[in-house]
């Protein structure tokens, strides 16, 4: 009892409902959650939202003919799917409806084909087909010339899963909820409820205690330390699952045009040949199990690992174009279902836990599915009749006429300042992030929201500017200036300064 | 949008660029605009404030900015307008320039002559593969020269350098002069891919160790490096296992070769070769797309800055003719090969009519090093017409080859010009 009196202490805030963690699912759910008369806080422990699972992924956006029937992730991602197309628009964000393809190459492949469709069918996937091997080559003239057939998904396509957060999580401030970036969940408020069930009513951060009706817990890779916390124990573990990419000059003419899977085997869909939102093609995931949440470190062999599962897809590729290798990790859950609830001996208590592959794709529906759950824990929903669910992205320089272009400058001369010349990035474009409702505060973050420093050159002409820029918006010195997580730090001091330490020798 | 005419614009505010517009200016062009995206005229030449520069030109021991302001005063006086801060974004095979800027919006400018000086960028991290992580603290040495030089910020304490170009043991001085420890430089290779001057000047007096042979296999820490692991390599350049060697530093700076940047003349139809990374030009400069010229490190890197001036005065004087005259191509030039033991030549095109009136200059660059005296020979279809003694050649030491107007004769109605170097 003294515990939580000690708890209660530093209370800083009351909310209807707090969401712990600003992945692409978190923010989501605070969007959907912000059309009620509610008073929500969603919390994220970096300073950025989106760094979790949800910044480093292939970003395909599952037509939903994998996942098994009767799971609970087989009926979100094909609920989800056909939701998923009109939230971008709402929000603003690119995508591509290109279609995915599950490639066979031998006989044997096909058999799996015709049992991913009969699934896919069972399951309400529209139109699904599996085309010839001539039409595959056809379709993508780089395939390997052996293939013998594919299944077509032709809701499937690509996304762009962190300006989805992003914008998912400005929508949701727009309309009313608070964000506290930096902010990690080290506990939880429970109190007496009944004979059975205790009460979650509150968490308890780095920056204080905040109380709520309803807790949310979506914290992706970290949703086992928060469980442990509130003793929920399932029959599964949640191992980060590592997958490793390789990325590859746009400029280049060696290109597929859409997603291509090889036949899956019962523990991965295996390393795809894909592309990106921006045009880039990538190799990808790996898919190994690690101990070690953070470690997002490339290993040789599991580039050699893609480089090989690629081959077999597009038979021509060289790895002279690469630009960049990158790895992301994703909760790995043994049981291969999302788990979606309110643990009975809780009250006030909703878990995302194993929200892996199609998560994004799922994403809209799983909000829907979460908002449920909050009524029925007891929270009376009542429409807001001044939600508003269009965000509006800032302007894209690159992507604009030169009569635009000129019109921007001429309006803000800051557009009349590049930036990142590879990939065309203005001041003004830069600034505009900066102070955005969900804002850009690192390198990184300005990376992911323009697409800076991605292109030939890695950052090497914009990071001296971008790091003038942080410093003379945000009022700090540029030493204070940082690419991502606390600690990666550019600059060490001004020159001629005498370094740390040595001052007395 | 503004509208404007010009003789010759020339992109690219470099050493290349500035005698560029200053040459055409005196071939007789009348309107000459350098187009510098930066804020002040000069390039890399400004962040470069060590000393080196001029030699062959002044005579005089110069550095960047020294030398770069002797051709901003020369361009100013000969009446060559600016345009700073000013980015190009099209560039069509008509020679009409798309630019902008924060005063004019944007600009566009139809020319009578291109010359092409963007220079070059550095190599990526990205593209070497390096497993570990991504953390802070990774740079390429031009951008380290330009934090330390411009910005007056540290960029770490503690450092590696991969590669031995000259930016990188120049920057090992650098830093060493402010207090930084330079840890060790490795280089791949088994000889230093920079000048031997620079390897005595920068590493040997400051006592900084160079590892041949050896390249970095990780790169540790999360949040900023804090160490890095190198490993000798075997002859196919993969790492020996049980050579890893762990380095504490907080800092991996780069320095592994240069690229022309030439993006834009990609946009303008020019064809680039791919052994320089540049466009083909003739003995103008002038690329495929007529009145399209290039000169300096956007066409091949240069070792010495004297000879990308050299070159932008070339283009420059070719550029400002072409601008006035529109003068008609010679149909029968030479194409010149690169042979044994030669990894590029420039130009690849020779106009003969050209040499019978000036002798012309062949640059070349050897694949691998010879440190002993060699040949080198250049043939007109099979037949030597010059050859001429090396007392050594290395990869990082441009060669050149002064064909004289006497050898026209020899050159003339031939298809190929063939320069290799043979071991005597």
């Amino acid at each position: 009892m003294n515990k939580i009196k000690e708890k209660y202490k530093e209370v800083k805030g009351k909310y209807d409902v707090i969401i712990i963690g600003a992945g692409l699912v978190g923010s989501i759910i605070a969007r959907w959650l912000s059309k009620y008369n509610l008073n929500i806080l969603l919390i994220d422990k970096e300073p950025d939202v989106g760094t979790g699972t949800s910044k480093a992924n292939t970003a395909i956006i599952h037509a939903g003919y994998d996942s098994p029937f009767g799971t609970l992730r087989g009926k979100l991602v094909v609920d989800g799917n056909r939701m998923f197309y009109q939230m971008c628009e709402e929000l603003d964000v690119a995508y591509k409806t290109c279609g995915t393809y599950v490639v066979a190459l031998t006989d044997e492949d096909i058999k799996t084909l015709e049992k991913l469709m009969e699934n896919g069918r069972k399951k309400g996937v529209p139109g699904l087909e599996i085309i010839s091997g001539e039409e595959m080559r056809h379709r993508e003239p780089y395939i390997n010339p052996d293939v013998k057939g594919a299944l077509y998904a032709p809701t499937g396509g690509i996304g762009d899963p962190f300006m989805l957060t992003v914008a998912a999580a400005e929508n949701a401030v727009m309309n009313g909820t608070k964000l506290l970036l930096e902010t990690k969940a080290l506990d939880f408020v429970v109190e007496p409820f009944s004979l059975h069930k205790k009460k979650v009513s509150g968490v308890v951060t780095n920056h204080g205690t905040f109380l709520a009706d309803v807790t949310i817990a979506s914290a992706g890779l970290y949703c086992d330390e928060l469980m442990e916390k509130l003793d929920i124990k399932y029959d599964f573990y949640v191992r980060a699952r590592k997958g490793e990419y390789y990325v590859f000059d746009k400029a280049k003419k060696l290109q597929v045009k859409t997603v291509l899977f090889p036949c899956p085997t019962p523990v991965t869909k295996g390393v795809l040949v894909t592309i990106t939102i921006h045009g880039n093609m990538i190799l990808g995931p790996t898919a190994k199990e690690i101990k070690d949440k953070e470690d997002t470190s490339v290993t040789p062999e599991g580039l050699e690992e893609l480089y090989k599962g690629a081959k077999r897809l597009v038979p021509k590729l060289e790895l002279t174009d690469v630009i960049r290798t990158f790895a992301g990790l994703r909760a790995g859950g043994f049981l291969h279902d999302f788990i979606i609830e309110a643990p009975p001996k809780y009250w006030g208590f909703i878990n995302l836990a194993g929200i892996e592959s199609p998560g994004m794709a799922s994403s809209p529906a799983i909000a829907e599915y979460v908002v449920n759950l909050v009524q029925e824990q007891g929270l009376e929903l009542k429409k807001k009749n001044n939600w508003n669910p269009i965000r509006k992205s800032r302007p894209d320089f690159s992507e604009l006429s030169l009569e635009e272009q000129g019109w921007l400058i001429e309006k803000n001369p800051l557009y009349g300042r590049i930036v990142c010349r590879c990939e065309t990035v203005t001041e003004g474009e830069i600034v505009a992030e900066i102070h955005a409702p969900v804002p850009a505060h690192t390198y990184d973050a300005i990376k992911r929201r323009t697409w800076l420093g991605t292109g030939r050159c890695q950052g090497s002409f914009d990071t001296p500017r971008v790091i003038e820029i942080l410093s003379r918006e945000l009022g700090i010195p540029p030493t204070d200036v940082i690419k991502e997580s606390k600690g990666s730090y550019f600059l060490t001091r001004p020159t001629k300064e005498v370094p740390k330490g040595e001052l007395n020798d | 949008m503004i509208e404007k005419y010009c003789d010759v614009a020339v992109i690219g505010s470099g050493p290349a660029g500035l005698a560029a517009a200053i040459a055409a200016k005196k071939a007789g062009a009348q309107d000459v605009i350098i187009i510098e995206r930066d804020t002040e005229l000069g390039g890399i030449l400004l962040q470069c404030i060590h000393n080196g520069f001029g030699i062959e030109i002044f005579e005089e021991d110069l550095t960047g900015p020294e030398y770069a302001n002797r051709f901003i005063v020369q361009a100013k006086d000969a009446g060559v307008k600016d345009l700073l801060d000013t980015m190009v974004l099209d560039l069509t095979p008509r020679r009409e320039i798309y630019a902008f800027n924060k005063r004019d919006g944007m600009i566009k400018l139809d020319t009578g002559a291109v010359v092409l000086t963007m220079g070059c960028r550095e190599r990526p991290s990205g593209a070497l593969a390096i497993p570990g992580y991504r953390p802070a603290g990774i740079y390429t040495a031009g951008t380290a020269q330009r934090l330390v030089n411009i910005e007056g910020y540290m960029p770490g304490e503690r450092f590696v350098i991969l590669g031995s170009g000259d930016i990188g043991m120049i920057m090992a001085r650098r830093l060493t002069f402010e207090g930084a420890k330079v840890e060790r430089m490795i280089e791949i290779l088994p000889y230093i891919s920079g000048l031997k001057r620079n390897y005595v000047q920068c590493l040997l007096d400051y006592d900084i160790p160079l590892q041949l042979k050896h390249t970095v296999i990780d790169i540790k820490g999360r949040d900023r490096v804090e160490a890095v692991v190198s490993a000798q390599v075997d002859e196919n350049w993969k790492p020996i296992p049980g050579t890893e060697d762990t380095i504490p530093c907080d800092t991996l700076l780069l320095s592994v070769g240069l690229i022309p940047e030439n993006e834009l003349s990609k946009k303008a139809g020019v064809e680039l070769d791919p052994l320089t990374g540049g466009p083909y030009v003739d003995d103008t400069m002038q690329t495929n797309v007529p009145g399209i010229f290039a000169a300096g490190n956007v066409v091949h890197v240069y070792d010495v800055v004297d000879w990308v001036t050299k070159a932008g005065f070339v283009a420059g004087q070719h550029s400002g003719k072409y601008a006035i005259q529109h003068k008609k191509e010679s149909e029968r030039k030479l194409r010149v090969i690169a042979g044994n033991n030669v990894h590029h030549v420039l130009p690849q095109f020779l106009d003969p009519q050209n040499l019978e009136k000036e002798p012309q200059e062949l640059q070349l660059r050897v694949k691998w090093p010879v440190e002993d005296r060699v040949w080198v020979k250049v043939e007109v279809d099979g037949k030597l017409i010059k050859q001429q003694v090396e007392k050594y050649v290395r990869p990082s030491e441009m060669i050149k080859v002064i064909l004289s107007p006497e050898v026209h004769k020899k050159a003339v109605g031939g298809r190929e010009l063939l320069i290799k170097v043979e071991e005597r």
